[in-house]
């Protein structure tokens, strides 16, 4: 009887039909590497007929570590007051992004904490300085939990707070601190970060505003498959209302130097299998992300055929990751190299997914 | 073109559900196909048809007693000369404090490989065995490559059975699989000029098989070789194991170039080490087991081959020297409970094995 529910999901999938909540627990759980595989990679190639592999050159600068929120799975934060704390001044930043500039990179994520000692027009300001310095840089900044923190101190709303933010500078808002987006997971590993609710609504406000957006999830700490789902569920309901999420990039939780007791990350063929089934069940997003940061060039080339047709960043600086104790490298070569052997072509975009060249 | 390469492929797919054996062509073909899921699966099929859901590790310990060598091989970062500052030797006496440090307490293999040193005579390689035997009574000893047996039948002007005769009355098991590199001579008179050509390794192999001694087989693959090459090795291995049967564990080796001193050639990627493991389950019907060496591979990796063909995720290893002065940029040593927990989220069932790949019972 499992087996045929299962053949009937498996032909809805191919037939292009949405699948529920429910179908996609039972294809998550039943359905073999090999199979996810292929339902994946035929959508990925129904999505995008050409044999492109997108990237793009940036750089991700950390403006502050001071993070107020000490969340459980987080190994970069230093709480307000430490000794290790830091905010980049102007000068450090103005350096960083013009080494972006000279290795050819056309933006910036720009992404810290929840600090207390900083107010909206400290951010504003950075913002109008850098578009000041560096007009043609895209400025792809902050995070959803970052935004609501914002507006909570400045005590205005949160569309009040994009907008304000976007006359400043701001192009488009990363998908981070997503985590999982599910109360009964957040509260216990990130209980002071915001709650699943205002992270949608600050992605639905930016899109309304006009602004494109990302979105992540963080997975293999205390969640369970069920929790997944629903995370998939939730943007994918989003996506239809505003249509404004450009990518989706799933990532592993790294176990190393945080407060989650969890031994070992999620290996490769569970990020397969999870990215495989995001590809099918996030049928109204374009494009979906390959974690070479987290899993290495190696694996990162065979999610190209597990539903990724994005190669994400070159990553001239990495920070958070790298904190937790992984810390792959790759060169823009080298990525190229990878996405022609896998048989793709390379080719360079924007934060919009737009071509540079 | 593509669907002449689809009709191969249907013809090959029904060849393995009927257990009808490769040839050459097929094996070109499957290296050709770029449906990197189909032929997973396929490989996949083969590797369930022997072991189920059977993942194999061994708590072993690796032994480099000495990285001096007259070979020089072009890809090379492990093999030094005698001169060279970096160079080094350990006596039976430093083996014997590895063997007896705690995290080799439990082991069941171990595995010594070398160099071809110049001048070491075979009562040294007789008491390394020795050593090892000693402190480890119930391990399988699996020591020196076919290329390092030639060597040492070189040095002391015997013949290659003498020497492993007299290995063997001292307690080796087996020998690894090393030193096979790829057959093909036209890339061997490039990549390892000086080393025992193929020629040689497949006759101190088959020497080894008759009198018994175990082996495993390797191919270094990802570097100046074509696919034809590939699949001529391939085929040689087969060959000899229908000869034979004395082969144990095939492990494809993926070229490390980061440090190497042809660093110029980048090495090969995920894919096309997954292919390979794949086309080596697919061609090698007589080999029982394909090796997912994980430090060659990366955990992550080589957790993926588990479902390409490969049915050995290797072991522990404790302190490795050959990849890593290359370059491989895995984990130094894995531990019991890392193995289990790699195996076990790839979906299969943990097997701790010896040396033979006989389950230890525990």
């Amino acid at each position: 009887m499992t087996e045929s529910l299962l053949g009937n999901i498996i032909q809805k999938v191919k037939n292009g039909e949405r699948i529920s909540a429910s179908e996609a627990l039972t294809l998550y759980n039943e359905a073999d590497l090999f199979t996810l595989g292929r339902l994946a990679n035929d959508i990925r190639w129904r999505k995008h007929p050409e044999p492109f592999v997108s990237y793009v050159v940036d750089r991700n600068i950390n403006y502050s570590n001071v993070c107020a929120c000490g969340c459980k799975f987080c190994a970069f934060y230093r709480p307000p007051g430490h000794p290790e704390g830091y905010v980049l001044t102007k000068e450090e930043l103005a350096q960083k992004i013009k080494e972006t500039i000279a290795l050819g990179g056309t933006q910036i994520l720009l992404q810290g904490g929840h600090n207390p000692d900083l107010n909206l027009a400290f951010y504003e300001d950075m913002l109008s300085f850098i578009k000041t310095e560096f007009p043609s840089i895209h400025i792809h900044a902050f995070s959803p939990p970052e935004i609501v923190y914002f507006s909570e101190l400045e005590g205005i709303s949160i569309s009040e707070t994009i907008a304000r933010l976007i006359q400043a500078g701001l192009d488009s808002i990363p998908g981070g601190g997503a985590e999982i987006l599910v109360d009964e997971v957040r509260s216990k590993i990130s209980p002071r970060k915001c709650s699943a609710e205002k992270w949608l609504k600050v992605m639905e406000e930016a899109h309304k505003l006009g602004l494109r957006t990302t979105a992540t999830m963080m997975f293999g700490h205390i969640e369970n498959k069920k929790h997944r789902i629903q995370h998939l569920i939730s943007l994918r309901e989003l996506q239809d209302k505003t249509g404004g999420f450009t990518a989706f990039i799933p990532w592993t939780f790294q176990p190393r130097n945080t407060k989650i007791p969890r031994k070992f990350p999620e290996m490769s063929i569970e990020y397969l299998r999870l990215l495989a089934i995001s590809r099918i069940v996030l049928d109204n997003f374009d494009n979906l992300q390959a974690s070479w940061v987290t899993m290495g060039p190696h694996v990162a080339q065979i999610a190209l055929s597990f539903g990724a047709n994005d190669f994400g960043s070159t990553m001239i600086e990495e920070n958070v990751v790298a904190a937790a104790g992984v810390s792959f490298r790759m060169s823009l070569n080298e990525i190229k190299r990878i996405i022609k052997a896998a048989g793709f072509i390379p080719r360079q975009r924007t934060m919009a997914y737009e071509w540079v060249d | 073109m593509k669907n002449s390469t689809d009709r191969r492929l249907e013809t090959i797919k029904e060849k393995v559900d009927q257990g009808i054996r490769l040839d050459r062509e097929d094996g070109l073909a499957l290296f050709e196909c770029d449906d990197l899921l189909t032929l997973g699966e396929l490989a996949h099929k083969v590797r369930t048809r022997l072991h189920e859901d059977r993942t194999y590790y061994v708590l072993n310990r690796h032994i480099n007693y000495s990285n001096i060598c007259i070979n020089g091989c072009a890809f090379c970062a492990f093999g030094k000369p005698k001169n060279d500052p970096m160079a080094f030797e350990l006596t039976a006496d430093d083996i014997a404090k590895k063997l007896a440090e705690p995290s080799a307490s439990s082991i069941k293999e171990i595995h010594i490989v070398g160099g071809c040193h110049p001048d070491l005579p075979l009562s040294y390689y007789e008491e390394l065995v020795k050593t090892a035997r000693n402190i480890h009574p119930d391990c399988t000893i699996k020591a020196y490559t076919a290329v390092e047996i030639a060597h040492m039948a070189k040095v002391e002007n015997i013949s290659v059975e003498e020497v492993l005769k007299r290995l063997k009355a001292v307690g080796l098991d087996m020998l690894p699989g090393g030193g096979a590199e790829i057959f093909a001579e036209h890339v061997r008179s490039k990549l390892c000029p000086k080393k025992l050509d193929s020629k040689g390794w497949l006759n101190v192999t088959k020497c080894a098989h008759n009198m018994g001694i175990k082996t495993n087989a390797t191919m270094l693959f990802g570097h100046l070789e074509s696919y034809e090459d590939r699949v001529d090795h391939l085929l040689s291995l087969r060959n000899l194991q229908d000869e034979t049967g004395g082969f144990v564990c095939f492990i494809p080796l993926p070229f490390q170039s980061k440090k190497s001193p042809m660093n110029h050639i980048p090495g090969p990627t995920g894919i096309d080490i997954l292919k390979t493991i794949a086309v080596s389950r697919l061609i090698l019907d007589n080999i029982p087991h394909i090796k997912a060496y994980w430090i060659m591979l990366t955990v992550k990796l080589a957790q993926v081959a588990l479902h390409f063909g490969a049915d050995d995720f290797d072991g522990t290893v404790i302190e490795e020297k050959i990849g890593h002065m290359a370059g491989a940029e895995s984990e130094e040593a894995l531990t019991r409970e890392e193995l289990s927990y790699i195996i076990q989220t790839a979906g299969f069932k943990p097997i701790e094995r010896n040396g033979f790949f006989e389950p230890i019972s525990n």
